[in-house]
């Protein structure tokens, strides 16, 4: 195909400006040269103003997600991969398997092109690994001042098998409470390049996509209860959220939740607590006792679950408290996240 | 953690918690103060009381900087950040407390006014030679723990001629405090409060030192425990002072001897008095007006105060009538015998001070501990095992 382009879009030097939101040849070639080439497939290169795409029969799942991390760039990962990795796995999440993406991509004034160049290679990077495609997309500018940069929102759909029933309110007392792997690493990891707080840490985002130890987890044991993804609030509000939907209580043990300890020692540091901070990589599963051991073994056998661990139970709680056992010997609520422990995390 | 978990053993907490339910006499109660938020952080997280017998109670006292700070001088900072072009920087606790009108820190700032959360005195001067042209104020809280850094940077802003930078000074020092507490009707007439003893405070006592708590001790036969913010360092002391009381001692003990000395940090104190004097009286939420309990700026260094600068005026506003963070402060009452306390007052929207700071007694009883107070507490099942 011939580009009616005279000169190629200037990935070097070139910054954002408001044609490349306009509709016109400018935002076009923006299209062509950057979001095609990067997610390249079929339904992109249809060029219409949406997708249609073929969906097996079942239960049909539908996430969306925004994206408004700073900076964009840290350790084990940037903006785009985020945004991949995130809808997919509130779509995994729901027992689905994920099929197709959509990206809408807010974009400010003066921003470097070469950013988002590295942003969108990261996001095809991230699709195509995790073999879910970007099928369609949008892209506005804002005006300098009125952005930060880049704001990406992603939407995901995917089908849930058959036999598959995953829902937050199907806890039953009794149930038990898995966690794939350590807490915190991604808000430690964004928490160490935010300029004022001036630590640096070896501490790498989790950020991955989850879809791939959710097939593994279901078809070991196909009648797990709940699965949630605890971003933002951490795994203590997760797990609240899981108590209230359920109409259950669960009890933690805090000796068995796992956390590096360059992690434990920068939440130390900064008067955070581990069980609040983010993650993008990590998953918390309840099911039935019988299924716990097979499923446990299933998850570590997996890369994205090598450090899985039981970490508590659902317990008959009108309440709906989450308490946990500390290492100490007493017994505390571990409540809901009050304010912002950090704004802008994913 | 090198250096810390060493102090959240829990098999040594259950050896400390035999030997005080093994010395603790079943005859008499023990009523504790401890007066930091930092030390009623850690009995709440850590669940220490679970591990108390009951003649052993824990009463929080009023060391937690933001619950002691009137709802007058956070109107004032409020006031100050409307200014046009200034911007305000804070402590992240200051943002929620609850102003005048609805407002706080948090909601001007959402109103548009400049107001940035800082870690430390040495950002609000970063952002002062960042920002030339602009006014700058740092709003000042807490006990002695702060003030020496908040003391660093006024005579930096000096040094370096930092014309746009000031101080709301709003420091205030412990032993006042105690000695408020001590001499207070409930402790000293109606014997509401029953004090037998208390946990001293563990950041404030590096730089004032243990000397200053000398003259409680003596003076109200208190016996004193400076104590560190780690569990273990708690449920020592606790054991110290039951051990002092069944000795009938009342003398000031250091548990805290891997930071404290009886000196404290004479730079620091030099620092501080260098650019801060002890004002005549200071409004303290719960407590009210308290003599030579706080601290402003000298006049040699009175360019980078920002109450004379702006002219600000202090005027008092009364709490919330049902709020009981005045006796909670004082430990004559506790958070569930307030009405307010998780109904109308909750983190989310703390109508009182004691529940917004995560030091502060009610947040810290809402955060932790409050399933202890619902009437049906969860059967508990067997404990994980990990396969």
């Amino acid at each position: 195909m011939t580009r009616p382009y005279v000169r190629p879009v200037d990935f070097r030097h070139g910054r954002v400006d408001m044609t490349h939101g306009g509709g016109g040849r400018a935002m076009a070639q923006l299209v062509d040269e950057l979001f095609l080439r990067a997610f390249d497939n079929d339904w992109l290169r249809q060029g219409n103003d949406g997708a249609r795409v073929d969906v097996p029969a079942g239960r049909l799942v539908m996430s969306t997600d925004s994206h408004v991390v700073s900076p964009l760039f840290f350790p084990g990962g940037d903006i785009g991969c985020l945004s991949v990795h995130g809808t997919i796995n509130d779509v995994a999440m729901c027992g689905a398997t994920p099929l197709y993406l959509a990206a809408g991509f807010v974009l400010e004034e003066g921003f470097p092109l070469a950013d988002l160049r590295r942003i969108v290679e990261s996001m095809a990077a991230a699709a195509k690994d995790a073999q879910v495609p970007v099928v369609t997309g949008d892209t506005k500018v804002v005006e300098q001042g009125k952005g930060d940069g880049v704001f990406i929102t992603t939407t995901g759909v995917g089908i849930v098998p058959s036999g598959i029933d995953v829902s937050g309110d199907r806890a039953r007392p009794g149930d038990v409470v898995i966690l794939s792997g350590t807490i915190g690493d991604h808000g430690v990891a964004i928490m160490s390049l935010r300029e004022n707080l001036g630590f640096e840490t070896a501490i790498a985002s989790d950020t991955a996509a989850l879809h791939g130890l959710v097939a593994a987890m279901l078809a070991a044991a196909p009648g797990i209860r709940c699965l949630r993804d605890p971003t933002r609030g951490g795994l203590a509000t997760t797990l609240n959220e899981l108590a209230r939907q359920s109409g259950c209580g669960i009890a933690l043990a805090e000796s068995h939740i796992p956390v590096r300890p360059e992690v434990a020692a920068a939440c130390e540091f900064l008067g955070l607590d581990p069980l609040y901070v983010a993650n993008e990589g990590k998953l918390v599963t309840i099911c039935p006792p019988e299924d716990a051991d097979r499923l446990l073994a299933t998850m570590r056998s997996h890369p994205l679950g090598h450090d899985a661990a039981i970490v508590g139970e659902a317990i008959v709680d009108p309440h709906h408290f989450v308490q946990m056992d500390t290492s100490f010997g007493g017994r505390r609520v571990v409540d809901w996240l009050t304010g912002e422990q950090l704004p802008r995390i994913c | 953690m090198k250096y810390i978990d060493e102090f959240r053993d829990g098999a040594l907490a259950r050896r400390l918690a035999a030997a005080i339910a093994a010395e603790a006499l079943p005859s008499r109660r023990y009523h504790l103060m401890e007066f930091c938020g930092g030390h009623t952080h850690a009995i709440s997280r850590y669940g220490l009381a679970d591990l108390l017998p009951p003649n052993v109670r824990m009463i929080h006292g009023p060391g937690c900087p933001v619950c002691v700070l009137p709802i007058g001088r956070i109107d004032n900072a409020i006031e100050l950040a409307a200014r046009p072009g200034l911007i305000l920087c804070t402590y992240a606790d200051t943002m929620r407390v609850p102003a005048s009108g609805g407002l706080s820190l948090m909601k001007a700032k959402a109103l548009g006014r400049d107001i940035r959360m800082v870690y430390s005195s040495a950002d609000a001067l970063r952002l002062a030679r960042e920002h030339p042209d602009r006014d700058v104020v740092f709003f000042a809280i807490g006990f002695e723990t702060t003030t020496p850094p908040t003391a660093v940077a006024i005579r930096q802003a000096d040094a370096e001629g930092l014309a746009n930078f000031s101080v709301f000074c709003n420091h205030v020092v412990t032993p006042a405090a105690i000695s408020n507490i001590l001499e207070s009707k409930d402790v000293r007439e109606l014997g509401t409060v029953a004090l037998d003893g208390f946990i001293g405070p563990a950041h404030v006592s590096t730089v004032i030192g243990s000397e200053p708590y000398e003259y409680f001790a003596e003076e109200y036969a208190r016996p004193v425990v400076i104590a560190g913010f780690e569990p273990l360092d708690v449920m020592q002391a606790i054991l110290m002072l039951v051990r002092q009381l069944n000795e009938g001692r009342a003398e000031v003990e250091n548990e805290f001897t891997r930071a404290v000395t009886r000196e404290g940090n004479a730079k620091a104190k030099a620092i501080v008095a260098d650019v801060f004097e002890l004002r005549k009286t200071f409004e303290w939420r719960g407590l009210g007006e308290v003599p030579y309990s706080a601290l402003r700026i000298k006049e040699r260094y009175r360019r980078f105060d920002a109450e004379a600068r702006y002219g600000i005026v202090y005027q008092s506003v009364a709490d919330n009538k049902a709020c009981e963070c005045g006796a909670i402060l004082r430990g004559v009452k506790r958070p569930v015998d307030c009405r307010l306390f998780g109904t109308a007052c909750t983190p989310e929207n703390p109508m009182g001070s004691c529940m917004v700071s995560s030091e502060g007694a009610c947040a810290a009883h809402y955060t932790y501990g409050r399933f202890k107070d619902a009437a049906i507490v969860g059967e508990r099942p067997q404990e994980p095992a990990n396969a």
